[in-house]
């Protein structure tokens, strides 16, 4: 397939490789943000390939990860009120909250709906102007212009059953927050390209040179994080710390002007909590004045009940890199897609997913040659 | 290691105390097995069958004879390459042919919801006796009910099949062994993206047509040319993960498979792409997988591409990591193939 099969192509893989065992003469750890990444690399066995000391951390890039229980809890009370149409993004319904998900209220009689993009839920307001209908905006900067764009349309027809629970976080704060953990041992990031193509990477400059770490925005596919990894370590064995475009068939210095306007016009940012990384500071987009009647708080009358996240879980650790999922020991055991402990479990983006997806039958393995060890 | 097997299938009580039924008990994953197993099969199947299989197999009165039923509740009911009634009656008749049955005779039975258009059953009905003509199967007794509006979806339909099997190959996972090659008769994942594009509304550049065809006559060639046939198995919903997976878990065998042997034609590679699924665990309805012994496989892989080019060995069975599918991908690595929860969802990016 055309743009895809150039990326997934194993001679190239190998020559990137090669190329990376050449330049790196010392260990060095990158950090990949995004979930997708995360998904790619240990779906190919990415990190496996790569010499010995070369070690991949898998970052907090997954909005789904990220979505704090007791905003799931929140969506859940929305979802199970009389007269609701609930709308979501699939991903989002097997995630628990404290004590349930939304496919369970959906087997409990709530009107869950999937759409594949936000403006589909303001075509089923227009269609059941007798019903609330409510959107669960969740995700990163990546979504945000698309939940703009509904909630803009929703504007301009005046629906007056339709709004949004806003979940939407920006990437950058949490990058910043992770280097400036007091026992960060990362050398270098991986942006995640789709966020770049809205935001651009201006966000980012300041970062790589305050804090002295490279950062490469870098697409999805093997090549394009072969690729990316490549260019993070000539960096630091130049001992240089700038922000370079892996990305450059989809993503612009200045990323997309029009969305980048619209969601200045749609959303202001906020101080949010991230499941598993705690409050981080304007790191969260809330509807702007101009949007707030639009806002579920407006519409609905709900407990606010915060919850304590479910221990022995390490998925606050993982989301810093500073563990790998086979280092708890719930992973496989108590904590399962199914039954999940933690942020990193709940999403098919989490790292703990991904490993449970792709890696669970060498777990007890690598488990006992640590402890040997 | 782990108090559940993280090879076999998961029976532990699921989370949250699910007391009710949810869509993805009907998705073909793990929460469907465990429904199987923990309660239909516990309760109902005799102990001299097992559920393991597409259809019983049983001997009645010196005949060896095959007995499956399926039935359809697909949504939307018309799609490119097919309609439910073509599902009702191909279903049927590819899972006797997947006991190596030869199929002869269907029941088909309606439940039809108040204020269906009959100009839509009759087409139905017309496409179904299409189809049985086409597999050589009669239609000889059915049923017919009628629900409330808004208690069905326009009509579902369940159809069982009875075949004879005409050969003494005992066809199923008991007869897997190490060594095995496993030939797959085409390219996989258009069935589940020509719905899925009807039923959302999707439009892509090319239109991607369901799969859906009779597989009886490419089985029939196959047990007569003679190639010792272990085991068949169509691949219907939850795709060639979930049913290698299940083949893996049920046999006690090991399952290795090559992602760059397994053909996926580019419309389907691409609308996986944009949403976000895996074409391994993406629905069929006119494909399948063949367990032969090595040295059998070049005679049943010629019969099979006489009937569907694109069949290919996709891997062999190992005589280790029992109930393990591993796939070497396309960088040469290797990782393990899971049997998902439920239905897979498209992603948010």
């Amino acid at each position: 397939m055309k743009f895809i099969d150039e990326f997934r192509d194993s001679r190239v893989a190998a020559r990137y490789i090669r190329e990376i065992e050449q330049i790196a003469s010392q260990p060095w750890t990158i950090m990949e943000i995004c979930g997708g990444q995360t998904h790619t690399i240990v779906r190919n066995g990415i990190d496996r390939l790569l010499p010995e000391q070369i070690r991949l951390l898998h970052g907090p890039g997954c909005p789904v990860c990220i979505t704090p229980a007791n905003l799931i809890d929140k969506a859940i009370e929305i979802a199970l009120q009389r007269n609701v149409i609930f709308c979501s993004f699939g991903d989002m319904l097997r995630v628990p909250g404290s004590t349930t998900d939304l496919l369970l209220a959906k087997a409990a009689g709530a009107d869950v709906r999937v759409v594949y993009s936000p403006l589909d839920s303001v075509s089923i307001a227009l269609k059941n102007p007798k019903r609330e209908v409510v959107f669960f905006g969740i995700g990163f900067e990546t979504t945000a212009p698309a939940v703009a764009v509904a909630l803009r349309r929703a504007k301009q027809l005046e629906i007056a059953n339709y709004s949004v629970l806003p979940a939407l976080a920006l990437v950058p704060p949490a990058i910043e927050t992770l280097l400036s953990a007091p026992a960060c041992n990362i050398n270098g990031f991986l942006a995640a390209g789709h966020v770049c193509t809205v935001m651009g990477y201006r966000d980012y400059e300041p970062i790589a040179e305050s804090f002295g770490v490279p950062i490469v925005v870098t697409g999805f596919e093997p090549i394009d994080i072969l690729q990316g990894i490549h260019m993070t370590i000539a960096q630091l064995e130049q001992g240089v710390a700038m922000v370079e475009n892996q990305y450059s068939r989809a993503v612009r210095k200045n990323g997309n002007s029009e969305a980048r306007k619209l969601m200045g016009e749609v959303f202001c940012t906020v101080d949010r909590d991230w499941r598993g990384l705690g409050r981080i500071k304007r790191s969260g987009l809330a509807l702007s004045d101009a949007y707030a009647g639009f806002d579920v708080d407006n519409r609905f009358t709900l407990s606010h009940v915060s919850t304590e996240e479910k221990s022995p879980c390490i998925s606050g650790l993982i989301l810093q890199g500073r563990n790998k999922p086979y280092d708890c020991a719930a992973f496989g055991n108590l904590c399962t897609p199914q039954r999940p402990l933690g942020a990193t479990m709940v999403s098919s983006e989490g790292a703990c997913a991904a490993y449970y997806r792709y890696r669970r039958h060498e777990c007890g393995v690598i488990r006992m040659a640590k402890e040997e060890a | 290691m782990e108090p559940t097997s993280s090879m076999g299938f998961d029976y532990a009580a699921p989370a949250f105390g699910q007391e009710k039924i949810q869509l993805a008990h009907g998705g073909g994953g793990r929460l469907m097995h465990q429904l199987i197993d923990g309660l239909f099969s516990a309760i109902l199947i005799d102990p001299d069958f097992g559920v393991e299989h597409d259809g019983a197999v049983f001997e009645s009165h010196g005949t060896k004879m095959a007995f499956t039923t399926d039935s359809f509740v697909v949504h939307p009911l018309f799609f490119p390459g097919g309609d439910i009634g073509t599902l009702a009656v191909y279903g049927t008749v590819n899972d006797l042919a997947m006991c190596g049955a030869c199929p002869l005779y269907l029941s088909a039975g309606f439940i039809i919801e108040e204020g269906f258009e009959i100009k839509y059953l009759r087409r139905i009905a017309q496409s179904m006796r299409a189809a049985a003509d086409i597999a050589s199967i009669k239609i000889v007794t059915g049923d017919t009910k009628v629900v409330d509006r808004g208690k069905g979806h326009g009509v579902f339909i369940n159809t069982a099949g009875i075949g004879v099997v005409d050969h003494d190959l005992d066809i199923g996972p008991g007869s897997i062994e190490p060594g095995d090659v496993i030939i797959l008769s085409g390219d996989i994942g258009r069935h589940g993206i020509a719905v899925m594009a009807e039923r959302e509304g999707l439009s892509f550049e090319s239109r991607i047509s369901s799969d859906v065809a009779p597989l009886a006559e490419p089985v029939a060639r196959l047990i007569e040319s003679g190639a010792k046939v272990h085991c068949l198995r169509d691949l219907t919903r939850g795709g060639l993960a979930t049913v290698l997976v299940e083949l893996a878990t049920s046999s006690g065998k090991g399952i290795q498979i090559e992602e760059r042997n397994i053909p996926v034609c580019e419309e389907v590679k691409g609308a996986c792409e944009i949403l976000g699924l895996d074409p391994l665990y993406v629905a069929n309805e006119g494909r399948f997988v063949t367990f032969v012994p090595a040295n059998d496989s070049d005679t049943a892989l010629e019969i099979m591409q006489s009937s569907q080019v694109e069949s290919c060995v996709i891997g062999s069975v190992t005589d280790t990591r029992s109930g393990l599918v591993t796939i070497r991908t396309h960088l040469g690595t290797e990782r393990m193939v899971d049997m998902l929860s439920g239905e897979q969802l498209p992603r948010i990016c």
